[in-house]
């Protein structure tokens, strides 16, 4: 298609550029604010241009921490990271396994087993975090990594992305693997698992994001501060009852909580659309 | 090497559909036998039995002395070629073709030595290291084939290899998978719908329709003795012409009143009686005038380069011709057509079966 109609372009693009504005003005501001100290954010006129105290911002907060929170951000930075691997492996096992039961294997109730898991969708975490908290409470699983990582790690997205996969891989592929001698164990780690990688990828990404962001679970399970995550320390540096706010801590710290995903999803940008988007088996 | 054999085999898929209605078949050791028959007439399923990837209702499936039912596809000592030629995706022509003898623990050198003769024998040496989605549609086929010839099985089974290519790729490709058949001396069993295929291919052709066996043969058997009403149509392009005729007497049916001479005819047919007239659009000779001879209304006429298909009526009923271009000028309208008493099929019209000498 030919399309030559500049105003018609002019306007896209300052609409995309008004809409980068937007959102990237915040983000913008909070890197600078972390470069600045206590004091020039509080009298409100912190100017654009970095300052000169990014240094001992970043070593304060990655080892010392807040005046209040008094957890290095490094700690926090590590039960995060533990915390988002622990549920993005964690689903991407249980998902691929339990999708190539569900598609390969034909066993009683397969269709029901196949429901059940679906209708799980439709309960986040939030509707049964009750039950789930009085489970690990009663497993002796609070203030554990295995507490904050487990209930998280059930949940039918993965097992549905990994179904509609495994469905569009042609039959006489499992059919020429069983001829060629390879029972279902070498069927799944030969050929599945090689032509899954980009939906691995691609489910990494959202796993983790999504593990990193977690709020409300780290904060009902999680009462040592040494096993807090990076999201709950943000939260706690700004609420103080009887003392300034840390504003260059808390922007430090918010600046490094963005950095892993901002990382994941750079250096796995190109994996992960394709596995989104690839029809071409 | 080792033969094929079934006895009364059966497939009846729950809903009690039976796909394979009871077929029993011998195949030679180190013969080429084709299954043909129309879509649906269960030919891959008894195919997909054979190679174990569908269960046996009932009978036996024996692969040389061994009955095969319960027997893994892996343990069968067989090699498949898909359809879509099912290459994994993900390995080099090279691993595809080397991964079933991974899985059965050969040694390296030995597989290396069998790949190697594998892709001299189908001239794809060049190409080991690409990845099957690097190759033309032809070249995955060979290396499928090349995955089957590495195995060293007893049977080759084919699934309409040959569908996914273009025409002139598959009479390449036909005429190769029958030259490496003769090489190798490997009982095969290829499925196909395409009777060209099918003729060309078989030492022993076997038609079927609606899950059962209409003939077993060779193929000129076929061609020339149809059994069934069926299998004359089926196979023969442009297929056969099928007449509704009436009995005169012993040697002797007649076609809207053109009575016809019959060498191959039953005998004792109570003359009078209805009777299924066949010939061939190749077998009668047009504009000649014999004893034998039928007239045929012309409604139009198909080129094909070398011949012409002179289409229209014999007495009501649809009749097609094929004769050498410029043998009958394009525009008659009217042909009297002469009928060699030997290629005339009769059939019963209740039956369908070939009411021919016993």
């Amino acid at each position: 298609m030919v399309e030559n109609r500049p105003f018609t372009q002019f306007m896209a693009y300052l609409t995309l550029a008004l809409g980068i504005v937007i959102v990237v003005f915040p983000v913008y501001l909070a890197i600078m604010a972390s470069t600045f100290d206590a004091a020039t954010i509080i009298n409100g006129n912190m100017p654009l241009t970095p300052g000169d105290q990014a240094g001992e911002n970043y070593s304060r907060a990655l080892f010392y921490g807040g005046v209040h929170a008094r957890e290095p951000v490094g700690g926090m930075m590590l039960n995060s990271m533990i915390m988002a691997l622990g549920i993005a492996i964690g689903k991407i096992l249980i998902s691929i396994l339990s999708a190539y039961a569900v598609v390969y294997f034909k066993f009683p109730f397969r269709k029901t087993a196949f429901w059940i898991i679906f209708i799980t969708l439709m309960l986040p975490v939030e509707v049964r975090i009750y039950p789930t908290y009085k489970i690990v409470a009663d497993l002796g699983l609070l203030d554990t990594y295995t507490g904050l990582i487990m209930p998280l790690i059930a949940s039918a997205t993965g097992t549905l992305l990994f179904r509609q996969f495994f469905m569009t891989i042609p039959d006489e592929l499992l059919e020429a693997s069983k001829i060629d001698g390879a029972g279902a164990f070498r069927f799944f780690k030969d050929t599945l698992l090689p032509l899954s990688m980009t939906t691995i990828a691609a489910l990494f990404v959202i796993q983790f994001i999504y593990g990193w962001n977690q709020y409300l679970w780290p904060l009902l399970i999680t009462t040592k501060s040494s096993m807090q995550t990076i999201v709950i320390g943000i939260k706690k540096m700004i609420t103080t009852t009887d003392a300034l706010t840390e504003w260059q801590i808390a922007m430090t710290t918010a600046v490094l909580a963005m950095l892993p995903p901002v990382l994941v999803v750079i250096f796995m940008q190109r994996l992960f659309v394709k596995g989104l988007v690839e029809t071409e088996k | 090497m080792a033969g094929v054999t079934l006895d009364t085999v059966r497939k009846i898929y729950t809903g009690n559909v039976e796909a394979v209605k009871g077929v029993s078949l011998g195949i030679e050791d180190g013969s080429f036998c084709v299954l043909v028959g129309p879509s649906g007439c269960g030919k891959s399923t008894l195919l997909r039995m054979i190679a174990g990837l569908e269960t046996i209702s009932d009978g036996e499936v024996k692969i040389g002395d061994r009955v095969v039912n319960q027997v893994e596809p892996a343990d069968r000592d067989i090699a498949m070629v898909f359809q879509n030629y099912a290459l994994y995706p993900h390995m080099s022509v090279y691993d595809n073709m080397a991964y079933g003898l991974k899985n059965r623990g050969t040694p390296k050198d030995e597989i290396e030595k069998r790949v190697k003769e594998a892709a001299r024998i189908l001239a794809i040496e060049s190409f080991l290291t690409r990845k099957p989605r690097q190759l033309s549609g032809g070249q995955r086929q060979r290396v499928a084939m090349g995955r089957a010839i590495v195995r060293k099985p007893q049977v080759f089974l084919f699934d309409e290899p040959l569908s996914n290519l273009d025409a002139k790729l598959r009479v390449q490709m036909r005429v190769e998978i029958k030259r490496l058949q003769r090489a190798l001396g490997v009982t095969s069993i290829y499925v196909t719908h395409d009777q060209v295929e099918a003729m060309t291919l078989s030492d022993k052709l076997v038609v079927m329709s609606g899950g059962q066996i209409e003939q077993v043969g060779t193929p000129s058997d076929v061609y020339r003795r149809p059994e069934t009403r069926f299998v004359a149509t089926f196979i023969g392009s442009p297929p056969m012409n099928i007449l509704p005729g009436k009995v005169e007497g012993p040697g002797r049916v007649s076609v809207g009143g053109q009575v016809i001479g019959v060498a191959d005819m039953r005998d004792g047919l109570t003359p009078g009686s209805a009777i299924e007239v066949g010939l061939r659009p190749e077998d009668v000779q047009a504009g000649g005038a014999g004893s034998s001879s039928l007239s045929m209304d012309v409604d139009f006429v198909e080129e094909l380069g070398a011949t012409q298909l002179f289409h229209g009526k014999v007495s009501g009923a649809e009749f097609v011709v094929q004769a050498s271009t410029g043998q009958i000028p394009a525009d008659t309208r009217k042909l009297t057509l002469a009928v060699d008493p030997a290629n005339v099929h009769l059939f019963d019209p209740q039956t369908t079966k070939r009411l021919g000498k016993v």
